[in-house]
C-alpha cells in the first residue's frame, strides 16, 4: 500500500494505534527512512575503539557502519562499504586494522578517516576518469557523527537539529553514567550480549515503561526469588542486593508499580523516575558514597545520587538504566525481528561491589539464560503474533488517558498511576516523524 | 578451593592432556557425565542438584578466553541457590515462557580425562550435542565441557562444570532457561 501522510496520520489516535504500525513491511521501510536514517542513532561508546586502528560495527537503519579510530586518535563514522565494487570492508564485529583498512576484494587501501590511500596496479586507471581524490572513491562518512562526553551517534540526514538537541532532557542518562564514577570515567566491559527480539522495535521501547506488567509479566520470578531469599536467610545468609531486583515483581505485585513517575519529552525521550536509586544502607554503598563525597564534595556528590532515574529512553533507539551502569541499543532488523545490544559499564573508582551489583542486575534480567527477560521475551513474539490477527485494528493505550500533566513541552503521568503515557507519546512522536513528509519527494 | 581457583585450574590447564586412568576410572566418569545429562533431559532436579558440592557451580562463560567467571559477563554462573531459583522459577504455574515446557536431548562424548590427583579428584573434558524443542521448533547447541570433579566416598561431585558453547559470541534469539 502507498502510505500517505494522511492514512499514516490516522494510524494514530490519542488514545490507541492501528495494528499496521507494528506489523506492515512498507511502513518499517518508511520507519527505517524517516526515522531511523534521519535522527541521531547510537553507534558505541569511544572505549570500543579504544587504540589508533581499532574499529567496531554498527547499524544506522538499514545500514551497516563502522566507527573507526584514526591515527591521529580521532573517531569516525563510515559506511562499511568499499567504493570500488562495494565489498564490506571490516567484516569482524570488532578488531584493529593496522595502519589502513585493506579491502580483501582487490585491495585497495583505506586510511582509517574513510579516504582512499593507494590502489593496487594503479596505472590501470591511468587515462580513465577514476580520479583518486574524488569524493565518490572515498569511503562514504556518516553525514553527520558527533557524540556526547564519549557516546557516539551518527545521522544520515545532512541536516537536522544536532546532537545536543536531539538529546535535551535525555543527556541525564549519559551525564548519570559518567559522572556516577568518582573517577569521572566510564567504559564499557567486555563484549555486549546481542539478543533478537521476535518482534517490533517500539514494543520493546512500550515494554520499558510499561508499570502494569512487571508483577504480571515476572510473577514467577519475582516468587522464586523470594522462597531463596528466604531460605538463604534462614541459615544466616544475606542474599545479594541482586536478587532483590527479582523478589521485587513479587513483593510489589500487580498494581504496587504506581509510585514511580513517568515522562514524556518532545523528541520522544522518556523517563522513569523514582525506582531504584539503589542507595541501601550497606557497608559497599557507603564507601562508594564516601569516595563520591571525596571525588565531588558533598553537595555535588549529592546533586549527582540524587537524581534518581531508572531508565531513560532515547528515542528512538536506546534503553539506558544509569544507576545500573546498563545500556541496550536498539536495531530494527524488520517489522518483527529487532537485534539488541546489551552493554554494561564499569565506573571508574567505584569499589568493585559496586560493578557486582551491576553486573548481578545484568546478568539476572539481559544475559542469554535470564530469568526475567525470558518472559518479556515471549509475551513481545506472543503480541507480535496477535498483531498478525484481524480480530481488531486496535492496540489499546486508554490506561489513565486524558489525565497526563502537561507542562511546557513535557507530558508526565498522572501521579499515582501506572499509566500508559509513555506509549500514547511515543506514538504520537511517531507520528510527527513519520507523517509530516509529503511532498519532500 | 574456591571456585574462582577451580575455574583458574581448568582454564589453565593443559587441554589436550590423556591421563592414563583405569578403565574402571574412565567408565565411571563416563557414567558420571551420561547422568548428568540425562537428569538435565528427564528434569529430575533434585537429583541434578545432588551431583553437585555445596559451593559447586555451573558456568557457561560469554568469552572464549574467560579464565574465571567471578566479575564477568557470563551466559550461566550459578551457585545452588540460582539453580534453586531457576528450578522455582521454570515450574511456577505464571512462568509463561515454559507453557509449554520444553524438551531437551543431550549426547554426551569424546570423554577424556585430563587428570586425576592423589585424592582422586578428576579433571575431564567432553563434548556435548543438545536438541531443545519448544514452541514447535528445534533448536541446536553444541560446545565442549570441562568437569573439576571431586572424589568423594559416595562418588563424584561437581565442584565445577564449564560448558563452552560453540555459538557463545552469537546472537540469541532464544532464551537459555535451563541449563545445557
Ligand atoms: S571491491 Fe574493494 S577493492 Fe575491489
Ligand atoms: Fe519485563
Amino acid at each position: 500500500m502507498g502510505w500517505t501522510d494522511k492514512t499514516i496520520s490516522a494510524l494514530v489516535e490519542p488514545n490507541r494505534a492501528h495494528r499496521k504500525a507494528y506489523v506492515d513491511p512498507d511502513l518499517f521501510e518508511l520507519e527505517m527512512e524517516r526515522i531511523f536514517e534521519r535522527l541521531w542513532i547510537y553507534i558505541g561508546h569511544e572505549s570500543q575503539v579504544k587504540s589508533p586502528g581499532d574499529y567496531y560495527l554498527a547499524q544506522v537503519g538499514r545500514q551497516p557502519m563502522v566507527m573507526t579510530r584514526d591515527h591521529n586518535g580521532e573517531i569516525h563514522v563510515l559506511y562499511n562499504r568499499c567504493p570500488h565494487r562495494g565489498t564490506q570492508l571490516c567484516s569482524a564485529r570488532k578488531g584493529n586494522a593496522g595502519r589502513r583498512i585493506r579491502c580483501s576484494y582487490h585491495a585497495w587501501m583505506f586510511n582509517l578517516d574513510g579516504s582512499l590511500d593507494r590502489i593496487p596496479a594503479s596505472e590501470g586507471y591511468d587515462g580513465t576518469d577514476l580520479k583518486m581524490d574524488a569524493p565518490e572513491f572515498q569511503v562514504q562518512k556518516a553525514p553527520r557523527a558527533d557524540n556526547y562526553r564519549g557516546f557516539w551517534f551518527a545521522s544520515l540526514a545532512e541536516e537536522g537539529p544536532d546532537l545536543e538537541s536531539h538529546l535535551g532532557y535525555a543527556k541525564t542518562a549519559f551525564d548519570q553514567l559518567i559522572d556516577r564514577a568518582p573517577g569521572g570515567e566510564t567504559e564499557v566491559v567486555g563484549e555486549c550480549f546481542h539478543m533478537i527480539q521476535q518482534s517490533n522495535w517500539k514494543i520493546f521501547l512500550e515494554n520499558q515503561l510499561d508499570a502494569s506488567h512487571p508483577g504480571a509479566t515476572h510473577e514467577s520470578t519475582g516468587v522464586a526469588a523470594m522462597t531463596v531469599e528466604r531460605e538463604m536467610r534462614g541459615v544466616g545468609n544475606e542474599p545479594p542486593v541482586a536478587y532483590g531486583f527479582l523478589s521485587d515483581f513479587a513483593r510489589l505485585g500487580i498494581d504496587g508499580w504506581g509510585k514511580f513517575g513517568t515522562v514524556g519529552h518532545p523528541q520522544g525521550h522518556c523517563t522513569l523516575e523514582g525506582y531504584m536509586g539503589l542507595r541501601p544502607d550497606d557497608e559497599d554503598t557507603n564507601e562508594y558514597v564516601r569516595l563520591m563525597y571525596e571525588a565531588y564534595g558533598e553537595e555535588q556528590a549529592e546533586e549527582i545520587l540524587g537524581v534518581n532515574l531508572h531508565h531513560v529512553l532515547v528515542y528512538p533507539c536506546l534503553s539506558v538504566q544509569p544507576p545500573l551502569q546498563q545500556l541496550r541499543a536498539v536495531r530494527p532488523l524488520g517489522p518483527d525481528r529487532t537485534l539488541t545490544e546489551i552493554w554494561h559499564f564499569r565506573l571508574k573508582d567505584a569499589p568493585e561491589a559496586i560493578y557486582q551489583r551491576a553486573l548481578g542486575y545484568y546478568y539476572l534480567v539481559n544475559s542469554p539464560s535470564t530469568m526475567v527477560n525470558a518472559d518479556d521475551l515471549f509475551n513481545w513474539w506472543k503480541v507480535q503474533h496477535g498483531l498478525n490477527s484481524n480480530a481488531s485494528d486496535w492496540v489499546s493505550f486508554h490506561r489513565n488517558a486524558g489525565f497526563d500533566v502537561v507542562e511546557d513541552d513535557v507530558r508526565k503521568s498522572t501521579p499515582g498511576s501506572m499509566s500508559e503515557m509513555p506509549m500514547r507519546h511515543m506514538m504520537q512522536v511517531w507520528k510527527n516523524y513519520m507523517a509530516s513528509n509529503d511532498g519532500e519527494k | 578451593m574456591s571456585v574462582g581457583e577451580f575455574a583458574k585450574i581448568l582454564a589453565n590447564s593443559n587441554h589436550f592432556q590423556v591421563a592414563e586412568v583405569s578403565i574402571a576410572t574412565q567408565l565411571s566418569v563416563e557414567r558420571f557425565l551420561h547422568q548428568q545429562a540425562e537428569f538435565l533431559d528427564e528434569k529430575q532436579w533434585d537429583d541434578w542438584l545432588a551431583l553437585f558440592s555445596d559451593d559447586g557451580r555451573y558456568w557457561m562463560p560469554a568469552a572464549e578466553d574467560q579464565s574465571d567467571g567471578e566479575g564477568l559477563p557470563n551466559i550461566f554462573w550459578e551457585n545452588l541457590d540460582l539453580m534453586r531459583m531457576r528450578i522455582a522459577r521454570n515450574n511456577h504455574p505464571q512462568a509463561h515462557s515454559q507453557a509449554p515446557e520444553n524438551r531437551l536431548c543431550h549426547v554426551v562424548s569424546n570423554v577424556i580425562v585430563e587428570n586425576e590427583d592423589e585424592n582422586g579428584d578428576i579433571i575431564v573434558r567432553s563434548r556435548f550435542h543438545c536438541a531443545e524443542y519448544l514452541r514447535y521448533e528445534v533448536r541446536n547447541f553444541t560446545g565442549k565441557y570441562r568437569h573439576y570433579l571431586k572424589h568423594t566416598d559416595s562418588g563424584y561431585l561437581i565442584a565445577l562444570q564449564r560448558a563452552d558453547l560453540v555459538n557463545r559470541e552469537g546472537p540469541y534469539d532464544y532464551v537459555l532457561q535451563w541449563w545445557l
